[in-house]
């Protein structure tokens, strides 16, 4: 057996939570497009917000790419607000004329932003009214990615939960995987759970509406990423049940997520052996090599994208490293309380963000790695900090086995830079 | 409501953090959702600031709207003040935050704070960036300048650099050391680098220099009503727009003024012979107002190119870039449309675009090269090295910029002559530059609006006949764009059904020039 050990001290589940409200320096839901209109190749994300909307599209995905994207802003004008009858006669215009330009879009997604909800454009009706119209080569969805009711990593869990409704009916014993991932790492996820014998295997979301991704009573379900909290709900008000799993970070957690996953399908003890022995003894030599520089290093998490909790049990316990806080925007027991077993008891574990204080005390612990914003990363650089953007985290492939050392990689290349360089002037 | 893809500049908030961001001992209370933080980025990123804009969020969620959103915003203030110890402080709304009213002005006049708050009322359904810096600038200088004597030596004040500003760190440089040329003390730079206190300076200066309008000019024009400063008309980007802007100094503080010319190097190197494939070279020109109005002369009296197409996206300088482009004898092209400017440069097929980030994303799809000469600009625009865009230096980095995205002189003729060479082919792109490759007929997305457009067939039907065809692959990438639409358009003109080799000589010969 190869269960994970918990901490000899305890581990964090029961660990005394500092929630702060404060400025919070987190993105909006709305950055989640930038992966989600990759992921689904058939979908458009249609913001109905304003110009601030299209310019955080803009600036977040800009900082790293400049792409046609399958995403705009329909932006609120002075007209707009004056009268809401008339922004859904707008809404409807700009849709069909989009629809026309791009006979390629079959599935559209109307994304609330906070002026829209503030306004309070029904989006749920416009999306009705705008299936209607557009049946049945166009399936129109609304969701919320604003940032008075969504945190970064909420909006793909506000899309995915919109999609939950209208997936078809099964009867039939399925696993659903849940969480938009690199199609590298989906195939690969893919190929491990077949040689399980784990099957048959749907994915929400799936690249393509056609695919068969079907929701019922005999349905269990397995979430990749950490943020999916409204998503898990919906998927269990259709009847099914989730397998409650560590997430598939580093060799340990992804051990013991498709552990669980085989558990739960009958798979013999030799066949799991079989399958997982080769990629495991790979990602624990890679993990090795690349968290040398980790090794005996604090870390300090400032919350983002709600990966942050099973990251630091991945650092702590494979890397190790000490965590010295671990922010999150929100904790969720279902969801993260099997990593939160494994962490070993220690860091502060905080949710919420007054961000000036939460400075103050990474000023005061002086971590030899902080993770954290964009906002924040070049100014703690500045005081001679380390960091490592926590955005670049949902943006590569770091799941599953294969990834484990790349994953390890990603943190210790910030302290690896710093000691490459050789900038300081001569005393 | 307007669909979006891309947005030339950002909301009018954002203007105003370019300008709190810039100065120093100021701090900006910002009523906005968490998710306005983003801006952040734009100058911790894309500028590479050391330090956080110091700008302070409310913050709000959808559980305060109901509850107490203005005791939020009150908190805010006093956290901020009690925390950065700012010499003053600027209030105002995001978009959001304007919805649901709750006067932040108001709201921090009622606080008693010991420091000036000045209040900001930006309409953001209405305006965009350039308006908000140049509107958060001038309510600052309004409330803060102060009546008192000029400097006993000539001095001048420089107006409108920001944070995120085009150059403007190396500007104001280049700037300061051109004016001390010429005798001119600078008093205050503003907004970058100015205190609240070094504001209240401003009217010592006997006059000041606008570097750049789309931010400072209501400013400008206040100081000269108001405090009886003149300020200068003309931005001195380029070799003919330096000198004059030299007489324009000269007849403010009514003195004749000679200047050493010995750095400028751009009039010979645009006059020997190497730069003789410049000639006539097609360029479109978009960005911001400023930028183009001065890289338009820069084009045509500078490097001998030929103006095909003038347009900038922010509408406050809409009536001079008209009047430029009628001097030019081309349309002006108006808009913030992203689109647009792309279905405009698709049908003028210039040899060459000086643009913002947009433009330069457009000349890759279309395999057309892209000098960057304007703001909104990506990370890569803001370079280490010293590369200011005004004064004689400015002239000589421009000149570099223009070159580097072409192909070289002889570099042009080789590629006509051994096209078929499997290592200096015409698909590889300039030599000098690794790993590019100009992509005519591919989208990584898979798909986008501009292609569909480009995607249409030729109308009336004419066809290419596979000997027309196989030649016009033979043709330079970097003119076969022009050469395919010059021959259709010919091939229409005549009333022609089929394009042969003869349709493409002739077409060739028709436009030759």
């Amino acid at each position: 057996m190869n269960a994970p050990m918990p901490p000899t001290n305890g581990g964090c589940r029961n660990a005394p939570v500092l929630k702060e409200r404060g400025q919070r320096e987190v993105f909006c839901g709305l950055t989640g497009i930038i992966w989600l209109h990759r992921k689904m190749q058939d979908a458009f994300f249609l913001v109905v917000g304003s110009r601030t909307c299209a310019h955080l599209l803009q600036s977040a995905a800009g900082v790293m790419i400049f792409a046609e994207p399958r995403f705009g802003t329909a932006i609120l004008e002075e007209s707009d607000l004056a009268g809401l009858a008339d922004a859904h006669d707008e809404l409807d215009r700009e849709v069909a004329r989009l629809l026309e330009r791009r006979p390629d879009i079959r599935q559209l997604f109307l994304v609330g932003s906070c002026p829209s909800e503030v306004i309070k454009i029904d989006l749920a009706r416009a999306a009705e009214r705008l299936s209607q119209v557009h049946a049945p080569h166009v399936r129109v969805l609304n969701y919320s990615g604003s940032g008075i009711e969504t945190t970064f990593t909420q909006g793909e869990d506000a899309c995915l939960a919109s999609m939950v409704p209208v997936l078809k009916d099964t009867t039939a014993r399925e696993l659903l995987v849940v969480g938009a991932l690199p199609d590298v790492v989906e195939d690969q996820m893919m190929s491990l759970l077949d040689d399980l014998g784990v099957g048959p295997v749907r994915l929400l979301p799936a690249r393509r509406i056609d695919e068969t991704t079907a929701v019922g009573s005999n349905t269990v379900f397995a979430l990749t990423q950490p943020f999916l909290g409204d998503t898990h709900a919906a998927l269990e008000r259709r009847g099914a049940r989730h397998i409650a799993a560590p997430f598939p970070f580093g060799d340990e957690g992804t051990t013991a997520w498709l552990r669980a996953v085989a558990t739960e399908f009958g798979v013999s003890e030799a066949t799991f052996e079989a399958v997982t022995a080769a990629p495991r003894a790979r990602a624990r030599k890679a993990i090795t090599q690349a968290s040398e520089a980790l090794r005996g290093k604090s870390v300090f998490f400032f919350p983002d994208s709600q990966l942050e909790i099973p990251l630091a049990r991945f650092l702590t316990r494979e890397c190790g490293m000490t965590a010295v806080e671990v922010g999150s925007p929100y904790i969720h027991d279902a969801l993260h309380g099997p990593d939160l077993d494994l962490l070993p008891a220690g860091p502060q574990i905080s949710e919420g963000q007054d961000v000036d204080k939460q400075l103050a005390r990474a000023r005061a612990a002086r971590p030899d790695l902080t993770v954290c914003g964009l906002g924040l990363a070049n100014p703690l650089e500045a005081e001679g900090l380390s960091t490592k953007w926590a955005i670049e985290l949902v943006f590569t492939p770091v799941h599953f086995y294969e990834q484990a050392g790349d994953l390890a990689g990603l943190f210790s290349r910030p302290l690896r830079r710093k000691s490459v360089l050789q900038l300081e002037a001569a005393e | 409501m307007k669909l979006t893809v891309w947005t030339y500049e950002g909301p009018p908030h954002v203007g105003a953090m370019r300008v709190a961001t810039a100065m120093r001992g100021l701090h900006y209370v910002l009523h906005a959702p968490q998710g306005d933080t983003y801006a952040d980025l734009l100058f911790t990123m894309i500028e590479r600031r050391d330090h956080r804009p110091p700008v302070s969020y409310t913050t709000f969620q959808a559980r305060d709207l109901g509850s107490d959103t203005a005791t939020l915003f009150k908190t805010s203030c006093q956290d901020a003040v009690e925390r950065f110890d700012p010499q003053a402080i600027i209030v105002g709304a995001s978009c959001t935050a304007e919805l649901i009213q709750d006067d932040p002005a108001g709201l921090a006049e009622t606080m008693g704070l010991s420091i000036p708050v000045i209040p900001l009322e930006l309409p953001s359904y209405q305006r965009k960036e350039n308006f908000g810096a140049d509107e958060t600038f001038y309510q600052i200088v309004k409330h803060l300048a102060r009546p008192q004597d000029r400097t006993a030596r000539v001095t001048c004040n420089i107006l409108g650099p920001t944070a995120l500003g085009f150059r403007h760190r190396d500007d104001v440089e280049e700037l300061t050391g051109l004016l001390s040329d010429l005798g001119v003390n600078v008093n205050v730079v503003a907004p970058l680098g100015a205190t609240p206190d070094d504001i209240s300076r401003l009217p010592a200066a006997h006059f000041n220099v606008l570097l750049s309008p789309e931010t400072g000019e209501t400013a400008a024009r206040w100081l000269e009503k108001n405090h009886d400063q003149p300020h200068t008309k003309i931005v001195p980007i380029g070799v003919g727009a330096t000198r004059d802007f030299i007489a324009e100094v000269g007849d403010i503080i009514q003195k004749p003024l000679l200047i050493d010319e010995s750095r400028l190097r751009m009039p010979w190197w645009s006059r020997s012979v190497d730069s003789t494939y410049l000639t006539g070279k097609r360029v479109f020109l978009f960005g911001d107002g400023t930028h183009v109005a001065a890289h338009a002369r820069i084009a045509r009296d500078e490097m001998g190119f030929e103006v095909v197409g003038i347009g900038c996206y922010n509408r406050e300088m809409a009536r001079p870039i008209r009047a430029l482009a009628k001097d030019y004898g081309v349309e002006a092209l108006i808009t913030d449309d992203y689109l647009e400017v792309e279905a405009a440069i698709e049908a003028l097929s210039p040899e060459m675009i000086l643009g913002t980030q947009m433009e330069r994303h457009i000349g890759k799809r279309l395999g057309i090269p892209c000098a960057v000469i304007s703001a909104p600009v990506h990370v890569q625009d803001y370079p280490a090295r010293y590369s200011p865009q005004v004064g004689f230096e400015g002239a000589n980095v421009i000149f570099d910029t223009l070159i580097h995205p072409l192909v070289m002189g002889l570099e042009e003729h080789l590629l006509t002559m051994f096209r078929d060479d499997f290592e200096f082919h015409d698909a590889a792109g300039p030599s000098h530059h690794g790993g590019h490759s100009p992509l005519m007929d591919q989208d990584a997305s898979g798909g986008s609006f501009s292609a569909k457009m480009k995607d249409e067939p030729l109308p009336d039907n004419v066809v290419w006949l596979s000997d027309a065809e196989r030649e016009l692959k033979k043709i330079p990438f970097f003119v076969r764009g022009k050469a395919r639409r010059n021959t259709e358009t010919f091939a229409l003109e005549k009333g022609l059904q089929e394009i042969s080799l003869n349709t493409l000589y002739e077409a060739k010969a028709h436009y030759a020039r």
